[in-house]
């Protein structure tokens, strides 16, 4: 550690300039009493605080700021309940490995451990859902947590990180003294994939008869899309992207067979399903993905990239684990295996025949209510094709969140932000306006559901005074839409408390104008496309759009949780028809 | 289920030892045994783990435990290439007549004893998980009166030093 400026300066001086040198241009916060130090000096910082009007806004927004920007999202908030409302985005964040740092006060030093007022250890509580976290108690290591924080949020596996701070610490005396190495012995991740193992995942492609690339959020994390896309092409197989990877490669591609999983397209399940080789790029094996794991790609073997050494054998038994940087790993591959091919490569045009004739005969799809209402899918994609593929897409959890992701066309990385780890529901608002601060220039769309907008609404009211012109469209079916469904096909159509209501009250249009937002809403066919045009053409405010949907309608296909994922269902009880010599 | 002896560097920062016991708590990962103690190098504990887990788990138990930025090295302790030892005291219940024989018994197993009085005797013993499972048999029958054992501390055999990541 090297001496950078001398002179003597408050902690809390010291952790704004410490924030300044790390790059920040933005965080999202709301001060209270052991946070107070800091924010004298943030008044003056050439960092821009958003005062948002919850902590979890906060929190959520660093994320979405995040996940646009690929830089660290920040947000921060006071001792107790200020940094217990932070616990949801900072599990949310570590869940969906995006680079978040969150400061926290904390009450001084000397009564830590004294149930003080507006005390919490926070420390304790987010160990378990954070990369790591700091409480730092004297104002000298306040630069160096700070530094560590940053690094340790943005490198390896990105994640969540929590830096705690003593209000005597940010009031304290101290001399600035930002680190320009890190004391970090135990956290070095690994970069470079092993060479004999890039042979052996060269080799086990080019012998493959039926590969499939099973792509993950980890590709746009890695920004390796371009990399994807060149070794998508050169080995000529069917490309599958999750949830989270949504965007990696574009959904007009035609090796394209969309996403996989609970509610994944047919082609896309099945193909993974009678792979013999699953191409593993930046995925994990969630249990949405891979339905009951035992029958999951029963005859696949396993080539697993992926920055994180402990997701290799976590869940599926791996025939070759390729750790590093997925940028660096395609790189390595892709010379080693046109050399490959030169020696061996096996035809797989039937194979890619066969996906594409899953892909042609079961495409995604939904039918307008006979009762003339709104269908909810025809909403969203109605939304997809007028705002484009350069709109960034920011969706809730449940339905709304499953026909975002199938009805709207992603054609490029980080266009597509949701909750897909911790399943948050409240993720869109806060989310979407910080995915809106850091990129101004493009269209931010949330596509929320009427339950999860009641959770976090109160953050339009940040974005409508801070000039943050996002534009929500609540797909309105007036229940906890996904809950429902799962009450229809498990519960004997009981619906336990699933029903919100919300055609009735709130008014979400006022409740919009209420937060300085233009209030519009749509019941039927006709009016939709209008209202997203009138919603397009604002700028210089935030827009609420009701649409008020038909509330029976499913997500489909589906494989119920815990069934195999051979049991796809294209609707109630409709199971695609297979010719014999496919299965 | 086998046991496995896991010898952990990790930074002698506040709360270590709470984010070892949060991640084993949970991932679902069962403790036999933990010691944990300084080193030769005053920033790093070393902490000895022993765990119950199926052979295809170990890997992933080492993993995670890597993943934590306070741990700098984690290594499996084969039991024939490393000394792994824990300490025992206990407290035996004595007369006249079986005094002579506990002392016969602290002698073969190389133990000693600590503390005498009137109708016990305190004795310390080190060794490993069996031989200390072998002196409590013998010592059974006499009577204990109470007893208090170490996790296990172990170190790789050889001049091979403990190393970073």
């Amino acid at each position: 550690m090297t001496s950078n400026t001398a002179g003597s300066v408050t902690g809390a001086q010291s952790l704004v300039k410490s924030l300044e040198l790390a790059g920040v241009d933005v965080m999202f916060g709301i001060p209270g009493g052991a946070i107070l130090p800091a924010y004298d000096p943030i008044f003056d910082s050439k960092i821009r605080h958003i005062l948002v009007r919850h902590e979890q806004g906060a929190g959520h927004a660093a994320t979405g700021y995040a996940q646009v920007t690929g830089r660290v999202g920040v947000c921060i908030a006071t001792s107790g309940p200020g940094a217990t409302n932070l616990v949801t985005p900072l599990a949310d964040a570590q869940m969906d490995s995006v680079p978040l740092v969150a400061i926290t006060g904390q009450v001084n030093s000397t009564s830590i451990g004294t149930d003080a007022f507006q005390e919490a250890d926070i420390r304790g509580i987010t160990m378990p859902v954070t990369k790591h976290n700091f409480l730092v108690t004297n104002p000298k290591d306040i630069p160096h947590a700070i530094a560590s924080a940053f690094h340790i949020a943005s490198t390896g596996r990105p994640g969540a990180v929590l830096v705690d701070i003593a209000k005597d610490a940010l009031s304290g005396m101290t001399t600035f003294d930002y680190p320009t190495s890190l004391n970090l012995a135990g956290y070095k991740p690994v970069l470079n994939p092993n060479e004999s193992d890039i042979r052996d995942a060269a080799r086990l492609i080019a012998e493959s008869k039926q590969p499939v690339l099973y792509v993950g959020g980890g590709i746009i994390k890695a920004n390796a899309s371009k990399e994807l896309m060149k070794l998508a092409e050169l080995t000529g197989a069917p490309v599958v992207t999750t949830l989270m990877a949504l965007g990696a490669f574009p959904d007009s591609h035609p090796q394209h067979l969309g996403m996989p999983g609970m509610h994944g397209t047919v082609a896309a399940v099945t193909a993974l399903q009678k792979a013999d080789l699953l191409i593993t790029l930046g995925a994990r094996f969630d249990d949405r993905v891979t339905g009951k794991l035992s029958s999951f790609a029963p005859n696949a073997k396993v080539i697993h990239a992926d920055i994180d050494p402990a997701e290799i054998g976590k869940l599926r038994r791996v025939d070759v684990p390729l750790v590093g940087d997925l940028k660096n790993t395609i790189d390595a591959l892709l010379p080693a295996l046109k050399a490959e091919f030169k020696k061996n490569h096996v035809d797989i045009s039937g194979w890619v025949k066969q996906v594409q004739g899953w892909r042609e005969t079961y495409p995604l799809g939904y039918d307008h209510p006979a009762d003339g209402s709104l269908s909810p899918q025809y909403v969203i994609e109605r939304l997809g094709k007028i705002a484009g593929p350069d709109a960034i897409y920011v969706a809730g959890v449940g339905q709304h969140q499953m026909w975002a992701s199938q009805f709207v066309q992603y054609e490029r990385p980080r266009s597509w932000l949701n909750s897909g780890g911790l399943g948050t529901m409240g993720y869109a608002v806060p989310a979407a306006m910080g995915a809106k601060v850091g990129a101004p220039d493009r269209t931010v769309w949330a596509i929320d559901g009427d339950g999860c907008f009641q959770m976090t609404n109160q953050e339009l009211t940040t974005c409508a005074l801070n000039g943050i012109p996002v534009k929500i469209a609540i797909i309105n079916n007036e229940s906890l839409g996904m809950v429902r469904q799962w009450q229809s096909l498990f519960y004997n159509e009981r619906y336990s408390n699933t029903d919100l209501h919300s055609k009735r009250i709130p008014d979400f249009a006022k409740l919009g104008e209420a937060m300085g937002c233009v209030g519009l809403r749509a019941d039927s066919r006709d009016q939709v496309d209008a209202v997203i045009e009138k919603a397009m053409s604002i700028n210089d405010q935030p827009v609420v759009v009701d649409f008020s949907v038909h509330r029976d309608a499913m997500v489909w296909p589906m494989v119920a949780a815990g069934t195999s994922n051979d049991s796809i269902t294209l609707a109630r009880s409709l199971a695609p028809v297979w010719d014999s010599q496919e299965l | 289920m086998a046991t496995h002896t896991l010898s952990v560097l990790v930074e002698n920062s506040p709360g270590v030892l709470a984010r070892i016991a949060s991640l084993f708590s949970r991932r679902g990962y069962n403790i036999d045994s933990l010691a944990v103690g300084p080193t030769e190098d005053a920033n790093i504990s070393r902490m000895t783990i022993v765990i119950d887990v199926e052979d295809h788990a170990l890997e992933q138990v080492i993993a995670q435990l890597d993943k934590l930025i306070d741990v700098i090295n984690t290594d499996r302790l084969d039991p024939v290439t490393s000394v792994q030892r824990e300490l025992l005291l206990v407290k035996v219940n004595t007369t006249p007549e079986t005094r002579s024989q506990v002392l016969e018994t602290v002698q073969l197993f190389r133990a000693k004893v600590v503390d005498v009085a009137q109708d016990a005797v305190t004795i310390e013993a080190t060794g490993n998980a069996e031989k200390i499972q072998a002196l409590l048999r013998v010592l059974e029958p006499y009577g204990i009166k109470e007893l208090v054992q170490s996790g296990l501390v172990a170190m790789e055999r050889g001049l091979k030093p403990g190393k970073g990541k």
